[in-house]
């Protein structure tokens, strides 16, 4: 079983889910159907029935996932493309990406908390809302555990994308920019994936919410979830 | 491709050594983020230099986080000895975040 142990062997099997993922995607075109969501399971379960461990399986999966932390500096493209925009909107978008961080973190980390999670999985939870690479920076640096931040990331991302266009239309959200941050903010990417489907307005203002709740998630999270244990742990 | 990727390399470790240096929690990427923002808007950086990269890597962040994703099934214990707080706080924070941007963005721009 050592051809299974290579790092070229778990290099090639993450593209194959990948690709197959978004084959099946595109083909029925389902948001429960997400490549992201379909490859990782596809893969727990290859790995679950080879007896394959996890960190064999990460030896080659790393060179993979290092890209992500490139893969965020290179957001600072698009968020300059997009500056015009900001400073057109400056303090509607300010102050709703600000306000979007401290919900996102204390509504988290505080439920989690209040129910009587452990701290690993309160820190692991409270960065959720923001893009994963971002999102798992956050957690290692607060002692969360990135790769269960990552699952749950990705889980809230599917869950906005789902949800999230029923449940603005529910509240009367009618502007299409608070339609795109809204998906943006409350789950990144994939969220930002569905607000593409219903425009482009939409579909920059999720890109832009990636970047700056993303920042304004960054800075907040220490602190909140700092002041939170000790008003929930006195 | 080789002056784009160098760009994004110089910026990463830009901003990790801002993070290393002022001990500050935020990630050195998303710093590196904001300095690569900074200096294309100050014209230190041009567009398209770093732009072949940063498509790339940007269209296909999506791929990249299947990897951590997957180590999901080393916590299959952790969840589910934990559920109740982690689901509970999973679907509320998600419907908070939703329904506050969308309201305050909304109510901003009317006023």
């Amino acid at each position: 079983m050592a051809f299974l142990s290579s790092k070229v062997f778990a290099v090639f099997i993450t593209f194959l889910a990948f690709y197959g993922a978004q084959r099946i995607y595109l083909r029925f075109r389902r948001f429960w159907l997400n490549p992201v969501l379909l490859s990782i399971v596809s893969l727990i379960v290859f790995l679950k029935a080879t007896g394959l461990p996890y960190q064999t399986y990460f030896e080659g999966g790393r060179i993979i996932s290092f890209f992500l932390g490139p893969s965020v500096v290179a957001l600072g493209v698009p968020l300059y493309l997009q500056l015009e925009e900001i400073r057109k909107r400056g303090r509607a978008i300010g102050v709703s990406m600000a306000v979007a961080s401290v919900v996102g973190v204390l509504s988290a980390a505080g439920t989690a908390a209040l129910l009587g999670a452990s701290d690993a999985v309160i820190f692991s939870m409270a960065p959720k809302s923001v893009t994963t690479p971002i999102a798992m920076g956050i957690s290692e640096k607060i002692g969360g555990i990135p790769s269960l931040t990552a699952a749950i990331v990705i889980a809230t991302g599917v869950l906005g994308a789902v949800i999230g266009p029923g449940v603005l239309r529910l509240c009367r959200i009618r502007s299409r920019v608070a339609f795109g941050l809204a998906m943006g903010a409350a789950s990144h990417g994939i969220g930002t994936a569905r607000a593409v489907e219903e425009g482009e307005v939409e579909g920059a203002s999720g890109g832009l919410a990636i970047c700056l709740n993303g920042i304004a998630t960054a800075v907040v999270t220490p602190v909140l979830v700092k002041l939170l244990l000790m008003l929930v742990r006195p | 491709m080789i002056k784009s990727l160098l760009i994004i390399f110089t910026f990463l470790t830009l901003g990790d050594l801002v993070s290393f240096l002022l001990k500050i929690p935020i990630p050195g990427n998303v710093i590196g983020m904001m300095l690569l923002t900074t200096a294309l808007s100050r014209g230190w950086v041009r567009l398209e230099d770093v732009k072949p990269a940063a498509d790339v890597l940007v269209q296909n962040m999506a791929f990249l986080f299947v990897p951590p994703g997957v180590g999901l099934m080393l916590y299959f214990d952790l969840i589910a000895k934990e559920w109740i707080p982690i689901v509970c706080a999973y679907f509320l924070s998600t419907v908070a975040v939703l329904v506050v941007v969308g309201w305050v963005t909304q109510k901003m721009e009317r006023s």
